[in-house]
């Protein structure tokens, strides 16, 4: 079984994300189901993609508290907020990038610091990848998410191959081969 | 390959396909919306955005009766707009089968109520069928094609937000292509006059009695022996939770037909267990069934009734598991939606809450606008009442209360039920002001053309209304257009019309900035030399400004260039 979580802020692109995570799942013969978000939340909030695989029929498409095995974040705050989700000792792949939330932003909240080391200080394996400057310096600040994925992709152990396929398969045509750059820098960090 | 993994809604998509499905009419509405977006993409059919959910029921409703599969799609609260036809086609009943969606929203992740749809069936005396994955939302839709025609039914297909919006496996096959069914003038069967209706009331009787025999008998209620010492009763997503946690060390009765329920099925089921349960989101529709039979059985009173059910729970409550995890020891702030940076509705938000209006509020991503910092509605409650209810408001308080209240209310959601709210103002004539936030676009749903923005759903070119003329024909004399980036124009015209002894519109009218052809300007910027700290950019509630080491900030990633900040910094420190 294979459970990953992706989190983020509402409009990163994180649908995207898990469409080609699910692909790759799903070009290994597994039983895949994803639960997306759509709508309000997508304004800006806090969002959750869950993803499970397995050799046999995955029933849930939700994943609980301590389930996932790895939790792909597109925000820092969103990984700290999501970290009961992640099973003991499991991976985050974070991306190293900061959007306040509207408490925040209003002064009312504070934006936690250090966020990284607290995450690795209650046993999680955390990669920090900073994805936007990569996306920003290719010119296409929009592929945070393929190059986080590149990183997720190269601690994954799976072929690499199975990712290329499923980036052509999701991206649009006009599109893929920034893509394929962005994934590159990514898998290369 | 002919296996794809789709969301349920595509499924269902999928299903009206390959039912052979000749009209599709819907109202937008999350968690449905989806259903028909896909459905648009087939060009074997026929596909619309009907202005509101009452209309998409009758346009489908009339393309049955012409001998035509069609479909209709909405969201729970949609229901309640089509519940007038919905009750009495289930009188008529249907020539080509009438298949209604419905997605209910548990948990509301993206509504104002959290009603249960199935009430609706068993009030209406309509069956309904209820998938738990999309391999299930594409079969159910072709199997309630085949109840529809042969038990001469409209018939309800409920999803909730987890079916809806989770991917999973379906099996792809062709599209069965469909003649229409000759039409023949019955009007003992059409016509619903009190001497039609009250010989068509018993056979609806009959038919719910024949459709319980087939909820019996059909695998559409499946039921699944392993260990019998729990015998659990499931329907949807929360069969899938039940399945996972419990696994071979339960039973499961598996409701594929919420209405009409199984009795017998339930019956024997129970029978062959030790303990029951009953675990089912929302109401106890299907446990107070079950209790009727006399038999025992566990529910509401260990889940709850509001919210979503999840597996962690029904692991809580019938093993006593808990989950292991860690969190970090300090609170992660909330992070609410917001309206997006560069959305038109801000600055009208602005301007609003600056005066201390009332704002009667609507239904929309204009809805954010009551969030703080912007806090300026007053009430929200469903579509159209933002305009009904300040002309009750006013009848309510006249005078100095017309003076200090508006309506705002989005372009697609005034077609849809606003301009009867606005005749009622012109008609019964209030000094109301309303004002239409017209961005293009139906937008929280996730950017659907309407009547208004001059697109079909395929994106061909269509009649827009136009909106001041549409206002003017209805007897409102006071109607301006403005562009709500134009704070000081913005701000005149709502003086204006507030001072008017009339009725008065106001169309705020700027696309929404996420569509693809509003192109962003560069990002502005704070001179750090010219802020003073008075905080005034950060009561427009915009998320890339954030207040670091003193000063504002503007983070040039999220940045559309709007110039929202510039207009109301009173030093000038903000720069393009």
């Amino acid at each position: 079984m294979k459970n990953i979580l992706i989190v983020g802020v509402g409009g990163q692109g994180s649908l995207l994300a898990s469409r080609i995570v699910g692909t790759v799942l799903m070009s290994q013969g597994l039983d895949v189901k994803i639960s997306e978000v759509h709508g309000m939340s997508q304004r800006g909030g806090s969002v959750v993609t869950y993803i499970r695989a397995d050799e046999n029929k995955v029933c849930s498409p939700i994943i609980g508290f301590g389930g996932a095995d790895m939790i792909i974040s597109f925000e820092l705050l969103e990984a700290m907020r999501w970290l009961p989700y992640l099973k003991k000792g499991g991976q985050i792949v974070v991306n190293d990038q900061r959007i306040d939330p509207m408490p925040v932003i209003m002064g009312a909240k504070e934006y936690p610091s250090d966020i990284p080391e607290k995450l690795a200080a209650k046993g999680a394996k955390v990669e920090v990848v900073d994805a936007l400057t990569i996306a920003t310096e290719l010119g296409q600040p929009k592929a945070v998410n393929v190059v986080l994925l590149g990183k997720v992709a190269a601690e994954s152990g799976m072929d690499k191959q199975l990712w290329l396929d499923a980036l052509k398969m999701c991206v649009p045509a006009k599109f893929i081969d920034i893509n394929l750059k962005a994934f590159e820098l990514g898998y290369s960090k | 390959m002919n296996k794809k993994l789709m969301i349920g809604n595509e499924a269902v998509a999928r299903g009206i396909f390959e039912a052979g499905v000749k009209v599709v009419s819907s109202y937008p509405g999350t968690p449905s919306t989806e259903i028909t977006e896909f459905a648009s993409k087939y060009s074997e059919f026929y596909s619309e955005w009907a202005p509101n959910e009452k209309v998409a029921l009758e346009v489908a409703a009339g393309a049955s009766i012409a001998g035509a599969r069609s479909f209709c799609g909405m969201k729970h609260v949609g229901l309640n707009v089509a519940a007038d036809p919905l009750f009495t086609l289930s009188y008529t009943g249907v020539n080509g089968g009438l298949v209604i969606g419905v997605a209910d929203d548990p948990g509301m992740h993206s509504s104002q109520n959290e009603q249960d749809s199935r009430n609706y069936a068993k009030a209406a005396k309509i069956p309904m069928l209820e998938p738990a994955d999309s391999a299930e939302c594409c079969e159910f839709t072709k199997l309630a094609y085949e109840i529809s025609e042969k038990y001469d039914t409209p018939v309800l297909l409920r999803l909730t937000t987890r079916v809806a919006h989770s991917q999973s496996l379906v099996q792809l096959s062709e599209r069965e292509e469909r003649e229409l069914l000759p039409y023949e003038k019955m009007p003992g069967k059409y016509i619903m006059a009190p001497a039609a209706a009250r010989v068509k009331h018993p056979v609806v009787e009959q038919r719910t009695l024949d459709l319980a025999e087939y909820s019996d008998t059909s695998d559409v209620n499946r039921v699944e022996y392993y260990s019998k010492k729990i015998g659990i009763i499931a329907s949807g997503a929360v069969y899938e939770y039940a399945k996972e946690v419990m696994g071979e060390n339960a039973s499961y009765l598996k409701i594929g037909m919420p209405f009409p329920l199984p009795k017998n099925k339930i019956k024997e089921f129970a029978a062959n267990v030790d303990k029951l349960y009953v675990i089912e989101e929302l109401d106890s529709f299907i446990e107070d069934y079950v209790k009727t039979l006399g038999i025992e059985v566990c529910g509401k009173d260990i889940f709850p009734v509001c919210g979503e059910i999840f597996a962690d729970m029904i692991a809580e409550k019938l093993l006593g598991k808990k989950p292991e995890f860690e969190e970090c020891d300090e609170e992660a702030p909330v992070r609410p939606p917001v309206l997006c940076p560069g959305c038109p509705h801000r600055g009208v938000f602005y301007i609003l809450a600056k005066k201390k209006l009332y704002v009667s509020g609507d239904i929309g991503c204009y809805t954010l606008g009551g969030s703080a910092p912007l806090s300026a509605l007053d009430t929200t409650i469903c579509m159209g009442a933002s305009v009904s209810a300040l002309h009750g408001r006013n009848i309510a308080r006249r005078g100095e209360s017309e003076k200090k209240s508006v309506a705002v209310i989005g372009d697609s959601t005034f077609v849809h039920s606003g301009i009867t709210g606005l005749i009622d103002i012109a008609y019964n004539g209030t000094n109301s002001t309303v004002l239409i936030l017209d961005n293009s676009i139906t937008g929280m749903t996730g950017h659907q053309n309407n009547p208004t923005n001059g697109l079909t759903i395929k994106n061909e070119p269509a009649t827009a209304i136009d909106i001041p003329a549409l206002c003017k024909a209805i007897g409102i004399s006071h109607v301006q257009s403005v562009d709500p980036y134009d704070l000081k124009a913005f701000e005149k015209a709502l003086d204006e019309a507030l001072a008017t002894e009339a009725p008065s519109v106001i169309i705020a009218k700027r696309p929404c900035a996420l569509l693809k052809y509003v192109k962003a300007k560069p990002a502005y910027k704070v001179n750090p030399d010219k802020c003073k700290a008075c905080k005034m950019c950060m009561k427009i509630g915009c998320t890339p400004i954030s207040f670091v080491d003193g000063k504002a900030k503007i983070d040039d990633a999220l940045c559309v260039g709007c110039g929202l900040c510039a207009d109301v910094c009173p030093f000038g420190a903000i720069e393009e």
